[in-house]
């Protein structure tokens, strides 16, 4: 059983197939101290890929540079023929609304409606008129009340969003992000402010949806077992390196002492 | 200060935080010596004082009963007060209109420095001023009458909206915004998606507030001719008229009360 180590070398295999690839990505927030330093990682088309790696070690930055939230130092991610990297303004807009996302607290407009915050997936095409006088087109409710019921919310469409419990939140939070019909999701520690029951739950209703649409998804989580037991393939951090990329079964204890360091807490 | 950590006695409650510092001591005893000293200068005695007061009780006793009977002067004082209103009125409209965009560019953690500086910059101007002085200027300018009293409210205004405005921006929660950015929605979508939602109950607040300090002060640009009520109260008092003088202000005060009812009211609506 060997699990490659060093992602740089190996990575350059097959372009093609990827829907995503990250390439010697450095992000520094200050200088001279890099949070990412030199990572190297292709998304295959359909994949749950689970980031898993101790609090600090770059899993959200890693994430938050693809969708461009944070603004890389230096090297390349390229999607859908173009570098995320480099991209400013309307194309940078652009590109975002084919990359949706779930954030660890929500992140909802807490003051609109469950549908407001839906709809707000359509809000990089809706023109600025039918925003501000929320006429958006009839197609557009027309998902989003679909969407609503694939996520279990039927009936909460009027609700105010900050009315909801943290498992509907994220719920909302799912619908949104497919809202964009994306290309990739992101899913930034989407489970980390939910309690066991939930987290498995907003898991498996992420990865279903996910897959049920050929999106690739990408999740940082900090739970191995819920990360075991839903991606197909675990990219395990430490230190702002990925020191372990491989599908669950490959994950061993060593590989958790690797990334997390020390081993008093496996036992 | 000394070492601390050996002292004992008395001094522990300095270090215990509890007594009071030197600094502020001597602030206020500077305090007490400068308003004993304005006193001084400024011949503020007590007989004075009682001479005031005897002054006052005269021309109370003048006021009453308040001069409602005469129809052409009731007239010249509806007119006043309609004035008053209209000013107060479109005053605030203009102003709540201006004060959102230059309240949006003023936030410092949605707009880049060398946009807040300028925007914070007309604010600061907007407030440096009492709205008299400003209607003053504005009189010398375009004229006398309501134009000049509308002009000075819409300033008081931008002054006091777009300000408070600003901050409760400055202190909304960035990651609904950060949300509604990654969909990739444009700025003008982002402000009214994510940013307004948050702010829109304070704006209405700050915007009624406002409504009634624009109608206290409409009948007030008129002393110095920018129009309204306070021409009439005025010249009312310069011809000694002192009966017509109090009904002029049991008419203020009644516009007063019913204009706060109904911003209380246009509050509950837009809420």
């Amino acid at each position: 059983m060997t699990v490659m180590a060093v992602p740089d070398s190996a990575m350059t295999a097959s372009p093609k197939s990827a829907a995503i690839a990250v390439q010697d990505l450095v992000v520094a927030y200050q200088p001279g101290k890099p949070v990412l330093k030199g990572i190297s990682l292709e998304i295959a088309d359909s994949s749950v890929t689970a980031i898993i790696g101790p609090s600090g070690t770059g899993k959200s930055t890693l994430i938050r540079s693809i969708n461009r939230l944070v603004t890389p130092t230096s090297g390349s991610i390229l999607f859908d023929g173009q570098d995320l990297a480099k991209l400013r303004g309307a194309e940078l807009r652009a590109a975002r609304r084919k990359i949706g996302m779930v954030f660890q607290e929500y992140n909802l407009v807490e003051r609109l409606s469950v549908m407001e915050n839906v709809l707000t997936g359509r809000l990089g095409v809706t023109p600025v008129w039918r925003v501000w006088l929320r006429k958006f087109p009839r197609e557009d409710i027309a998902r989003a009340f679909d969407l609503l019921a694939q996520v279990g919310l039927d009936g909460y469409a009027t609700q105010r969003a900050d009315a909801l419990s943290g498992g509907q939140r994220q719920r909302v939070g799912i619908a949104r992000a497919l809202m964009q019909d994306p290309r990739l999701l992101l899913a930034d520690e989407p489970t980390s402010s939910l309690d066991p029951k939930t987290s498995v739950e907003i898991m498996e209703l992420m990865t279903g949806l996910a897959r049920a649409r050929s999106v690739p998804l990408i999740v940082n989580m900090h739970q191995v077992d819920l990360a075991r037991r839903f991606a197909d393939r675990i990219v395990g951090m430490a230190d702002g390196q990925i020191i372990f990329d491989g599908p669950p079964d490959a994950l061993a204890t060593e590989h958790l002492q690797q990334i997390y360091g020390g081993e008093g807490w496996l036992t | 200060m000394a070492n601390v950590s050996s002292a004992s006695g008395p001094r522990d409650l300095r270090a215990a935080g509890l007594s009071m510092s030197w600094t502020a001591r001597i602030g206020w005893l500077l305090l007490v010596a400068y308003v004993l000293y304005a006193t001084s200068i400024l011949d503020f005695s007590f007989d004075r004082f009682v001479v005031g007061l005897e002054n006052a009780a005269d021309l109370i006793g003048r006021m009453f009963p308040p001069l409602f009977s005469r129809a052409d002067l009731r007239d010249l004082m509806y007119r006043g007060l309609m004035e008053s209103l209209q000013i107060a009125v479109l005053s605030s409209a203009f102003g709540i209109i201006l004060s959102l965009p230059v309240g949006v560019l003023a936030a410092r953690n949605l707009m880049p420095g060398w946009v807040t500086w300028p925007a914070r910059g007309l604010i600061m101007l907007c407030r440096s001023f009492h709205p008299i002085i400003v209607a003053i200027l504005f009189v010398k300018g375009v004229g006398f009458g309501a134009l000049a009293g509308i002009l000075a409210l819409i300033v008081a205004s931008i002054g006091f909206i777009a300000k408070l405005f600003a901050e409760a921006i400055e202190e909304i929660s960035l990651k609904q915004v950060e949300a509604v950015r990654a969909s990739g929605a444009n700025f003008m979508n982002v402000l009214i998606f994510a940013v307004l939602p948050q702010v829109n109950a304070r704006f209405i607040g700050f915007a009624t507030y406002q409504l009634d300090s624009n109608l206290r002060n409409s009948t007030m640009v008129g002393i110095v001719g920018g129009g309204g009520i306070g021409g009439t109260l005025l010249s009312a008092f310069g011809r000694f008229d002192y009966d017509y003088v109090c009904a002029i202000l049991i008419a203020i005060i009644a516009m007063i009360m019913v204009g706060e009812l109904i911003s209380q009211r246009l509050r509950a609506l837009f809420l």
